[in-house]
């Protein structure tokens, strides 16, 4: 079995489970972007990082996180050029089922006593969601 | 309730320290009388164990939140066990009273 990568750092996951062409002839072609490559699309080319800052947000070497990075914009070039759906699967990352995001303020949180409310304990908010951690 | 924040000073205008076991204060924050607390974190300059000693410290002063940047994993543990919720923001440039604003909201 291939070793699995780790990612040390807790990131949000994608707030979509997919995109799908439209205005095409129908086809049930895909490509499956991980949520690691997702996350490195968004450090790179959203929030603006260099690779390096990138890489140690997400707790690999530089040369993983390229690698990573150069397969996301592979995929997601080959999703628009040949209308192939895009899918976002776990990849090397998982759920941490005792860490949550907050959809609204983003702040990151665990909810230690599960009788309390499901809230972010910010802004209340109660658009919350599981993070992807590492193993 | 009382909130523990991480602080760079110690008056409610600082701005919010990302570090937890190295931050140079603790702002303790009781949410049933409105006061503010300032405390001075004594093992900022531990060579080792700097996280693990301020978890201690706001399980000793009866915290049930600590708002911070990131966790180690021992202080992280060791919070855990005390059932006391963490919480991390990634902005620094917010001040420690903007931070207990929200709280209010
Ligand atoms: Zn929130």
């Amino acid at each position: 079995m291939p070793r699995r990568r780790r990612l040390r750092k807790i990131v949000a996951p994608p707030g979509f489970k997919g995109y799908k062409p439209y205005g095409h002839r129908p086809n049930s072609k895909m490509v499956e972007l991980l949520y690691e490559e997702y996350e490195a699309i968004k450090l790179a080319d959203y929030d603006l990082l260099n690779q390096l800052e990138a890489s140690k947000l997400m707790g690999i070497s530089r040369a993983t996180f390229a690698r990573i990075y150069e397969s996301a914009r592979r995929k997601i070039a080959e999703a628009l050029v040949e209308t192939k759906e895009i899918k976002t699967v776990y990849g090397n990352a998982h759920m941490d089922e005792n860490w949550y995001v907050c959809n609204q303020c983003h702040a990151r949180f665990n909810l230690p006593d599960p009788t309390t409310a499901s809230c972010c304990p910010m802004c209340k908010s109660d658009e919350i969601n599981n993070i992807i951690t590492n193993d | 309730m009382k909130i523990a924040i991480t602080s760079t000073q110690n008056i409610p205008e600082s701005t919010f320290d990302l570090r937890f076991g190295r931050a140079s204060y603790f702002c303790i924050y009781n949410t049933e009388n409105n006061s503010v607390e300032f405390i001075d974190n004594e093992n900022i300059n531990a060579n080792s164990g700097a996280g693990i000693k301020a978890a201690e410290k706001v399980i000793e002063l009866g915290v049930s939140r600590v708002i911070s940047g990131d966790f180690g994993p021992k202080a992280k543990d060791l919070l855990d066990k005390f059932k006391i919720q963490m919480v991390m923001l990634d902005d620094d440039s917010q001040t420690i009273s903007s931070i207990i604003k929200q709280l209010n909201k």
